[in-house]
């Protein structure tokens, strides 16, 4: 049997499995798609239905695993009621949205993008709701406003979408790093993230000096997300998402998110002036103004998203008035909410798919052509505006009850129950309109196709919340009651009050408020109708939407001219000098040079061999302006005297790298030069400023030269520390590592995640080359064969003995052959030194390198065509098998339950060969090669092959950019 | 010896910085090629200047600093050596693209 522990665990991770998945699949299977994400929301609600008995009367089910002990971080996942009610309304209507958008996205949707994002936001959703560690908690809470973006943003191609997405993203992720904050502050005062020790600690955290921060920057975080004022402007830009993404996301869950966290801490923050002075205005401010805003909208869905916002605002103010049964009250409506505003979002979807346009001014009359899904929304919008015998009365009851109580006399407080009433008569107004415009009247003139009923299983998720609308709404205490219960125990504990969910309660104070909402919505509704809705649009609120991004932005355009430039050189010369400047800092008030100094004798062919590398690379900074083949030779100059250093003090894996990559840059480079036109000597010009700033420039170059010589000097003439970590490399380099070459030792085995990262660097570059590469547009002046090549090719013209291209095959006849006849050579090289690695000087790295020369050298001697028929070169395959070799041996170490690249060897007996000495380190060595390999080859004739693309030639001629 | 190599990774790194403040990729390209040397030098430098005794252990020569030399600069610089030419590649590609694109070759891509 699974324990619940696991099956929370397994609730957790299904959803990104899922994601996965359903991103693999192909771009149309739209079927598949929704059968695998809606059997998962099936298989949680089973999840979470069988853990139902174990977190009733205020139980919890949790499960630790470690992750940094010592840092307070673990995974926890813990479920109780509150989150178990989160639990089931995020996967419940997870699965109806699953079901709806298989039938209104497009067959043209990249589908499996979609999927795989809903997938991960349920998932992160989940997250949330099932944290028990707060870090791990706010992690989930910023990947839910990621795949949010991803989801608003989903139809790329359109504007408005991406941004919206930018704006949502920016205004809920900032939100998110102050509730990142918020929690820290909290962790700080507790001493523990651990959510259940957070929750038993109340009264220390109200009494603690940092109690008001840490409640403004959790304050911020949850009310960003609600979409609360004054962060409410991101939720109607956030509509240009797919109506399905409106639907689960804006609507029922992840703006609920902070809702959420609200409800959470509102045990340990809630109870003091601040917290009611800051939150119940905000949820007043928004259920005001989102409500008046929402009877302006034209958009269906602009309508339901000022409404959302108004209904989060209502369940916000709840929250604030601090008292238990509002909390209650708050809970339920929010339940009720992510129904009825989910079959509403649906049934706008519905509209939009079958009729082409949302605007409710070219709606109208389409009861008669889709009588079932207009019975629907208009149940659902009843419930919104908060009709009798339906869920959002209940809850608008339970509301106005609470807003008669007294909480602390304040005048806002005898004024809240008029603001509810108004407000609740603008959320009728805006009801009735949702209904009477779009479906009643004469039969809509504007529309390019007849409407019809949608495909009955579209129309089916509205059909369940809608009856759920009605059958808590009829008879709650059946329905709804226990699961409030439930809820409300877990976040109240024994202080959880008696409610009772009646649908009557005779003719009271709320009945009364309700009465007159609905007369009044009605009345409202009628006189703007008269005014036809446009005319009283107000502009200082409506163009509230648009102004905060503007703002940010041209704020840190202006803040950009002053402080910053767009100019390479001016940026560089910063950096440097601040470098410099830093580098100098713990320098400061000691002596550089020390007092006695050991000094080697100096050779004179050292001495030679730098003095011609420091002319060399004096001249390489001379020449690199107009002789770029010439600064390139005297730069190979410079690079063979490091080259020889290498050799002379000791480090002949060095050498030998060195040496390699020396050749295959300079191939490069000359590959390159072919597409880099010549420049004009004469353009040289000259003024003050550009005089000035050169000289500056010079003495950077100088005091920077000078100072990286002197700190050398000054370490390598104080004597070296006998107790530092290379006593310890190279002691343990036989004994741990097997090999006798403790450079290659290190790199492979003590350092092996080093050189993981290394190689990964090394594919996403040789990727990145491939990939610019493809689109690669030359310079124009270069497009036309090389000035040598034109001139041979003309003489091959002028005489008929010779066929086209034969002078240059006749050049490069005799190195040509004995640059074919060079391959096995240079290959048995590469593997020879791929296999004396781990005791000589050799290894991966240039075993790799070597292979690729051998391999570069065929395309100069015969050219890519004539080697492409010989010989399979699949360098980004080479990449991948050299990876998967790693990752390999790397992960070979688990199985017998080592940490990752945990070196392993053995001494294996095979037939015929003898005792033969196995490690994991040759495999992981081998997957070095390989990527080295591919690498270089795919960059080296990614460039080649630019040639023949462009010149369509059946002879390409790769190397004649030395030319 | 000390001398002459720390003379050389200082001329290597004027020249390299020299370069990278100049106003044409090329320029910079190079520029960068010359400092990594310098910085690899450098590195390489704090295992002090040691002749005849590569880090690979023989036989019966007790594994100490005073036999071989230091092995954790080497294996530094060898990664740094493989990643500069990483580096080099995909500049030189950007170079050209932005060559391609710019129709001139200053590193902001228009002549100032």
């Amino acid at each position: 049997m699974i324990s619940n522990e696991s099956l929370l665990l397994v609730a957790i991770a299904i959803p990104f499995l899922g994601s996965l998945i359903a991103g693999l699949l192909p771009t149309n299977a739209r079927n598949l798609e929704a059968w695998l994400a809606g059997g998962i929301a099936l298989i949680e609600v089973g999840i979470f239905s069988f853990l139902y008995p174990y977190i009733v009367d205020g139980q919890v089910v949790r499960a630790e695993w470690a992750w940094v002990p010592a840092a307070g971080l673990s995974f926890v996942l813990r479920l109780d009621g509150f989150a178990w009610v989160f639990a089931l309304l995020i996967n419940g209507i997870g699965g109806l949205v699953f079901l709806y958008a298989r039938y209104y996205m497009s067959p043209e949707d990249p589908v499996p993008r979609f999927f795989s994002f809903l997938l991960a936001f349920l998932g992160a959703m989940l997250g949330i709701v099932l944290s028990g560690n707060l870090i791990q908690m706010v992690f989930f809470w910023e990947l839910t406003s990621f795949f949010s973006f991803l989801l608003i943003g989903y139809w790329q191609h359109d504007s408005g979408a991406r941004a919206g997405a930018r704006l949502a993203l920016a205004v809920t992720a900032a939100g998110g790093l102050c509730l990142f904050g918020g929690v820290l502050l909290l962790g700080h005062i507790i001493g523990s993230y651990d959510l259940d020790k957070v929750l038993r600690a109340g009264n220390l955290i109200r009494n603690h000096p940092l109690y008001l921060p840490t409640l403004i920057l959790i304050l911020i975080g949850a009310l960003s997300k609600s979409a609360q004022f004054p962060f409410q402007f991101w939720l109607p830009r956030a509509m240009s998402a797919p109506t399905p993404v409106s639907a689960y996301l804006h609507s029922a869950t992840m703006v609920k998110a902070g809702i959420f966290i609200l409800v959470r801490f509102w045990p340990v923050l809630g109870g003091t002036d601040y917290w009611l002075w800051i939150v119940a205005p905000a949820g007043l401010i928004t259920f005001v103004l989102g409500a008046y805003l929402a009877m302006f909208q034209n958009d269906l869905k602009g309508v339901l998203a000022y409404s959302t916002i108004s209904h989060l605002g209502l369940t916000t103010l709840l929250l604030g008035m601090d008292s238990p049964l509002a909390l209650v009250a708050a809970i339920f409506h929010l339940m009720n909410h992510a129904t009825f505003k989910a079959s509403l979002f649906m049934a706008a979807g519905i509209i939009d798919h079958e009729t082409g346009t949302r605007d409710i001014r070219k709606l109208s009359g389409l009861y008669r052509y889709m009588p079932v899904t207009a019975t629907l929304a208009m149940v659902a919008a009843a419930a919104m505006a908060g009709v009798p015998l339906l869920n959002g009365f209940l809850s608008k009851e339970m509301f106005f009850a609470e807003t008669i109580e007294t909480h602390d006399g304040s005048l806002l407080d005898d004024a809240l129950p008029y603001f509810a009433t108004i407000a609740a008569m603008f959320s009728v107004a805006y009801s009735l309109r949702f209904i009477r415009d779009v479906f009643f009247g004469p039969p809509p003139t504007e529309l390019t196709r007849t409407p019809h009923e949608p495909p009955h299983w579209m129309r089916f998720p509205v059909e369940i919340l809608v009856v759920v609308c009605l059958v808590v709404g009829i008879v709650p205490n059946y329905t709804i009651a226990p699961f409030l219960n439930v809820a409300v125990a877990a976040v109240l504990g024994s202080a959880a009050p008696k409610f009772d969910l009646a649908i009557w309660h005779g003719f009271n104070v709320p009945f009364f408020m309700s009465l007159v909402a609905l007369a009044g919505g009605v009345g409202v509704y009628a006189m703007l109708k008269s005014f036809g809705f446009t005319g009283l649009s107000v502009p200082w609120l409506s163009r509230g939407d648009q102004a905060p991004s503007d703002r940010i932005g041209s704020t840190a355009r202006a803040l950009m001219r002053v402080i910053a430039t767009r100019r390479l050189q001016p940026q560089l010369r910063t950096a440097i000098c601040v470098a410099f400047l830093v580098g100098l800092l713990p320098l400061a008030g000691r002596n550089l040079l020390p007092e006695t100094m050991e000094l080697t004798r100096i050779d004179v062919a050292f001495a030679v061999v730098w003095f011609i590398g420091i002319v060399c690379a004096l001249a390489t900074a001379y020449q690199a302006k107009f002789h770029r083949l010439a600064a390139l030779i005297l730069l190979s100059g410079a690079g063979f005297a490091t080259c020889i250093t290498f050799i002379y003090l000791s480090a002949p894996d060095l050498a030998l790298t060195q040496l390699l990559v020396e050749i295959v840059t300079m191939v490069l480079i000359l590959l390159g030069l072919r597409w880099l036109p010549k420049r004009d000597e004469r353009l040289l010009e000259t003024d003050s400023s550009m005089l000035m700033r050169r000289y500056v420039d010079l003495t950077i170059a100088l005091v920077v030269g000078a100072g990286l010589a002197l700190l050398s000097f000054a370490v390598m003439v104080r004597p070296q520390p006998d107790n530092g970590i290379a006593q310890y490399f190279l002691a343990q380099a036989y004994p741990e590592g097997g090999g006798k070459n403790v450079v290659n030792v290190i790199l492979v085995d003590f350092r092996g995640f080093d050189t993981l990262g290394e190689i990964t660097v090394l594919c996403i570059v040789a990727i990145s080359v491939f990939a610019l590469l493809r689109r690669f547009r030359p310079a124009p002046e270069s497009i036309a064969a090389p000035e040598q090549k034109r001139i041979q090719e003309a003489f091959d013209v002028d005489h008929p003995d010779r066929r086209p291209g034969e002078t240059i095959d006749d050049y490069l006849l005799v190195p040509s052959v004995v640059m074919r006849l060079l391959f096995p050579v240079i290959g048995t090289l590469g593997i020879f030194l791929f296999l004396r690695g781990h005791d000589q000087p050799g290894g991966g790295f240039a075993a790799g390198l070597t292979l690729a020369v051998a391999i570069i050298l065929q395309y100069m001697a015969g050219g890519a065509v004539w080697v492409e028929d010989r010989i399979r070169v699949f360098p980004l395959r080479w990449m991948a098998v050299g990876f998967v070799f790693a990752l390999a041996a790397g992960c070979s170490a688990w199985i017998v339950g080592y940490p990752f690249l945990t070196s392993m060897m053995g001494d294996v007996h095979l037939p015929l060969i003898g005792d033969v000495h196995l490690s994991t380190v040759i495999l992981f060595d081998l997957g070095v090669l390989a990527i080295v390999l591919g690498a270089t080859v795919l960059e080296l004739i990614a460039l080649a092959h630019q040639s023949i693309r462009t010149h369509r030639k059946p002879k390409p001629a790769a190397v004649e950019g030395a030319a | 010896m000390e001398i002459i190599l720390a003379l050389s990774i200082g001329a290597l790194a004027g020249s390299g910085v020299w370069l990278m403040l100049r106003s044409r990729t090329y320029q910079v390209l190079i520029g960068l090629s010359l400092l990594s040397y310098a910085v690899n030098l450098f590195i390489f430098s704090m295992g002090r200047v040691r002749t005849g005794a590569p880090p690979i252990l023989k036989p019966g020569v007790p594994e100490t600093l005073a036999n071989y030399t230091d092995p954790v600069p080497q294996a530094l610089v060898l990664t740094a050596i493989v990643i500069t030419f990483a580096m080099t590649a995909l500049f030189l590609v950007v170079l050209l693209a932005a060559r391609g694109l710019a129709r001139n070759d200053h590193v902001d891509g228009r002549e100032s």
